[in-house]
């Protein structure tokens, strides 16, 4: 294991007394429950009556915020989007590609915190407007350490170029944190350095471009040598300022709102044609001028400053402790391995950075009610542990609607989660079987292609079927279809039921030899065999020979076999004696309709075969 | 289709309607509702899409559609539908009926009726009730018609405590969606693919009509019927077909339009009702599209232009929402596919070349002769992320909501 990288947080649960009583809790996917135990170290009487309660802490409050879930939903077709960049893009108009992106996200954080702040102002209690502010802070925040990643991973502006990216940078984000700064920059900055900058269409070289400044800059020198502005302080310092003296600028603290725009202003001055590999030395000592030992650097000055040393990982990994939730993390990590630049960092256990922080990241969004939808997509462009993931899940999710599992199954259906698929239907199969629901019941295992189930359920209809004398659900089980043959049960129902509608269009020889061979193909379970022979009775009492000679033999047999089979009860239970009077009675019946038709039959085949 | 807008809400949507305009009433659309589902806490909100054209100049909020009012709704919003003017019904998975009344004067919901057990299951044996998701509603000043997982249909009449009229085991499936035919006749799907006309006036659990596609099985999710010709219906399926049925005659649909199914893939299936054959069956591809068999999306809604019948318009799971325009005032004899300014163009051949005698009393929709069958399919929205659950149109204007939690509104869809 590595190093704890800070002192774990310690969260108090309002309500819980842990020193009174020893807890319990137990892990879940985005969350932990825990209760109060009515264990007692010390062997005391006083029997104290526990919390009733248990408690569901979430590490992952984000989730819940209402504004979030706006940067959640539009960032995932960012997200998509972004996946399904063609990988054989190269050169400009990849990178073109990806810096839309980073834009675009940007931009989502940014209506986001809009949202956030017309939030914050409206808010009714202070308490609750101070938790939005800070929230504004925390996504400045977010964009402004995104905008910078921005400039030196994705972007990668080469020197000269360079500057101007964090000019803009420094604008964009002071303006946003106070207004106040935004004056400043407008003051200070430009004028003079408008037109300098204007690289009229890139014909200046980077060289022309230094030599041109070199000169203005040893020009302002010498103005300073030569105390032209000595009548005036104020100028005195403008040109101290615009030769890049530290601490004329230092002299300027206030309007200065923190050291980056020190950095960025200082470079502005004192080396416009700054390289990237030369960055990190002016922002660690610009920080440590800045802050003159006063303070110490907070998470967003670590999270910047690592950013300036080029170092990717650090970035992620102090995000990843300073924010409150995946969200950044996930798709930062994201992007920039889209720009190939995580490649050779594998974590120790198993997936590399962006799938490791991208799991984590769906997972948290299939810990909330609603937002699970989203993480399905997140799982699918984790290629190793995400499948996995998903169907740990996906399994998870309460199907209170047959409309939401069908959206359920749709997402396992085309990712060829068999077993997944299985497991849903089985249980709105069960569902359904409780609600008594047969039809729909049916219909779920025949999806499910759940034989067993399909056999229970067509069960359950043939008992409906002998208590009440009639078949419930003909439309389901009229047009089955080749879906009959999943179970022989339900071949049976379905033949069955056929049965009785041919019977009832006065299609008696079909409808005899459909009976018969249901029980001679042995489809029909023995203890039904009873109710079709009594079936064949009225065929066997038409005034035509329906069953021929053959048939009746056939017959016969069945009903022989059926009653020798049957153990001889001796028992005093008096119900049992009635039933079985009943069946004695019936079987005599057969016997005798059977023997009669046999005598009919043979006469008619006879006299047929004379002709 | 430049203009659309889209509004992220932070819940997801499950329904959306226009409020219907005051007879005779010249403006456009307004004013519409909408429903969530799946979230904690559920929500039936009213939106104006107002009249910003003054703001115009600032430059942003044509279009831009603001809250009006919301109320808490117990359970998923499975269906919903304006009764009138001022009053919404809702279908709750709880199985329960709302009436909410909206007051204009001061911006606000309230709930004017409930049948709170309109659906329900009973146990096997025990006469314990589970309450059953409502899934679909009807209305007709003053009838409201109900279905359910239950398979039960219920008739309410708006003022009246219980129901006029409930058919229990009217379904051995669940009943996903109800429409009415002509009063007293209703229109029901089910999960195993039928499509059951039911009247009213007769006794009995029996629908007065089957209709189905022959063995499938496959769910059928919408329903609507053309505004005109009330012979003449639409489903869409748990495979993303469009089915066009006449009602009148025979028991499987006129046509089959294979739609929501693979990305970027259209393909045809044209039967002739008059002999019972398939007469021309054509898969029509994209160039480039894939050639794996992705697994069809269930189509969610199906809603013919009440004014425009000719164009019909169609949602899906797999976030798609799309224009279908059979007009016949076209010289092409093909089937076309726009998306992202892309067009291509398809001609479907035909095996059979019969003269259609009345071509002008018959349906653009019922036509069966491919050849002289023309869709045009517009895709009104540009990128496909999650479910298009439900759509609206009325007039120019459209409004359709998704599980990404947006609400997208067009006024400009014929432009």
């Amino acid at each position: 294991m590595e190093e704890l990288d800070g002192e774990p947080t310690v969260t108090l649960i309002p309500g819980v007394n842990s020193k009174k009583h020893q807890m319990c809790f137990d892990w879940g996917p985005g969350e932990m429950l825990v209760c109060e135990t009515s264990f007692n170290k010390k062997e005391k009487s006083e029997v104290v009556p526990s919390c009733p309660f248990i408690y569901i802490i979430r590490k992952d409050v984000d989730v819940y915020s209402q504004v979030l879930r706006k940067l959640f939903n539009e960032s995932h077709g960012i997200f998509v989007g972004l996946q399904r960049i063609e990988e054989e893009l190269t050169g400009k108009s990849r990178k073109s590609q990806l810096v839309r992106v980073s834009k675009n996200y940007r931009s989502v954080i940014r209506a986001c915190m809009e949202e956030m702040h017309q939030v914050a102002i409206a808010a009714k209690d202070p308490a609750s407007g101070r938790q939005f502010s800070s929230q504004v802070s925390i996504l400045s925040a977010m964009e402004l350490i995104w905008n910078l990643c921005e400039i030196l991973f994705i972007e990668v502006a080469p020197a000269g170029p360079l500057l101007l990216h964090l000019l803009d940078w420094v604008r964009l984000h002071v303006c946003e944190v106070d207004s106040l700064s935004a004056d400043v920059l407008g003051s200070e900055n430009p004028s003079k350095h408008e037109s300098f900058w204007n690289l009229p269409g890139n014909t200046q070289t980077l060289t022309e471009l230094e030599l041109k400044w070199q000169h203005w800059h040893e020009e302002c020198e010498r103005y300073l040598q030569d105390c032209t502005f000595a009548s005036n302080p104020h100028l005195e310092s403008l040109c101290k300022i615009m030769l890049g003296d530290e601490a004329a600028l230092l002299e300027q603290k206030e309007l200065l709102s923190n050291w980056y725009h020190f950095l960025v202003t200082r470079l502005l001055y004192s080396n416009p044609t700054v390289k990237p590999i030369d960055l990190q030395y002016y922002a660690q000592s610009s920080l440590d001028l800045f802050l003159g030992g006063e303070s110490s650097p907070e998470p967003l000055d670590n999270i910047l400053m690592a950013a300036f040393e080029f170092d990717i990982h650090q970035v992620i990994k102090e995000c990843s402790i300073a924010l409150s939730n995946w969200w950044f993390v996930a798709h930062l990590t994201d992007l920039l391995d889209h720009c190939k630049l995580l490649q050779s960092h594998n974590l120790y256990f198993g997936s590399n950075m962006r799938e490791c922080l991208l799991l984590e990241y769906a997972s948290g969004l299939f810990a909330h009610p609603s937002l699970w939808q989203l993480g399905v997509d997140y799982f699918d462009y984790c290629p190793e542990l995400g499948r996995v993931s998903l169907e740990l899940h996906i399994e998870r999710i309460p199907l209170n609607t047959e409309q939401k599992a069908l959206k359920v199954l749709r997402i396992c259906e085309q990712r060829q989660m068999t077993e997944q698929v299985r497991s849903i239907c089985k249980i709105l199969a069960m569902k359904a079987v409780r609600n008594n629901r047969l039809g729909s019941a049916l219909s779920w295992s025949i999806r499910a292609k759940d034989a067993a189930f399909a056999t229970l359920v067509s069960d359950r209809f043939l008992r409906d079927y002998c208590e009440r004398g009639c078949f419930s659900d003909l439309d389901l089980i009229d047009n089955l279809g080749p879906a009959m043959m999943l179970s022989d049960r339900l071949t049976f129902l379905g033949k069955y039921r056929e049965f009785h509608r041919v019977y009832g269009e006065k299609r008696f020889a079909d409808a005899a030899s459909l009976l018969l061979s249901l029980m001679t193909s042995q489809i029909a379970p023995r203890s039904f065999w009873m109710t079709l022979l009594t079936d064949a009775l009225p065929l066997l009492e038409q005034k035509q020979v329906i069953f021929s000679a053959e048939q009746t033999y056939e017959l016969m047999q069945c009903l022989e076999d059926l009653t020798s089979g049957r153990p001889v009860h001796g028992g005093p239970d008096t119900q049992q004696c009635q039933d079985d009077d009943i069946e004695t009675t019936k079987v005599e019946m057969l016997r005798l309709a059977l023997a009669r038709n046999l005598a009919r039959a043979i006469v008619r085949e006879g006299s047929l075969e004379g002709f | 289709m430049e203009e659309i807008y889209a509004k992220f809400v932070s819940q997801k949507i499950s329904k959306t309607r226009w409020r219907p305009l005051p007879p005779g009433s010249l403006q456009t659309a307004e004013t519409f509702a909408t429903g969530s589902w799946d979230n904690e806490e559920n929500y039936v909100s009213l939106w104006s899409i107002g009249d910003f054209e003054n703001l115009d100049s600032d430059g942003g909020f044509e279009g831009d559609h603001q809250l009006l009012c919301d109320i808490r709704h117990h359970g998923d919003i499975m269906d919903l539908q304006f009764f009138d003017q001022e009053r919404i019904v809702t279908a709750s998975s709880t199985g329960c009926v709302t009436v909410f009344l909206h007051h204009p004067n001061n911006q606000t919901l309230s709930v004017n009726q409930q049948w709170t057990t309109a659906h329900y299951h009973t146990g096997p044996s025990s006469p314990s009730y589970s309450s059953a998701p409502c899934t679909g509603i009807v209305c007709n000043n003053p009838e409201i018609v109900t279905v359910g997982e239950d398979g039960r249909i219920n008739l309410f009449r708006a003022d009246h405590k219980e129901a006029v009229r409930t058919i229990d085991n009217a379904d051995s499936s669940t009943l996903h969606a109800v429409t009415f035919l002509r009063t007293p006749e209703i229109l029901t799907v089910n999960s195993i693919g039928q499509l059951k006309i039911w009247d009213f006036r007769q006794q009995g659990n029996e629908p007065s009509q089957i209709l189905s596609l022959t063995g499938d099985r496959v769910p059928l999710h919408c329903v609507d019927r053309h505004p005109n010709q009330q012979h003449v219906v639409a489903t869409g399926g748990q495979d993303g077909m469009l089915s066009i049925w006449d009602v009148r005659q025979g028991t499987m649909p006129v046509s089959l339009l294979k739609a929501h199914e693979a990305e970027n893939r259209v393909s045809l299936l044209s039967m002739l009702e008059c002999n019972g054959t398939i007469s021309a069956h054509h898969s029509l591809s994209f160039p480039g599209s894939s050639s794996s068999p992705a697994s069809a999306s269930p189509m969610w809604e199906v809603h013919f232009h009440p004014s425009n019948p000719d164009h019909l318009f169609t949602c899906s799971e797999d976030g798609s929402l799309w224009h279908w325009d059979a007009s016949t005032d076209v010289p092409e004899k093909s089937l076309l596919f726009h998306q992202g300014g892309r067009t291509s163009t398809f001609l479907s051949h035909s095996i059979s070349n019969q003269a259609n005698v009345h071509q002008s009393v018959i349906s653009s929709w019922l036509s069966t002769d491919p050849a002289k069958d023309r869709i045009e399919i517009t895709s009104l929205l540009p990128s496909r992320t999650l479910s298009v659950n439900s759509l609206d149109v009325l007039g120019p204007c459209l409004v359709c909501g998704t599980d990404a939690e947006a609400i997208y509104v067009t006024r400009h869809l014929f432009s």
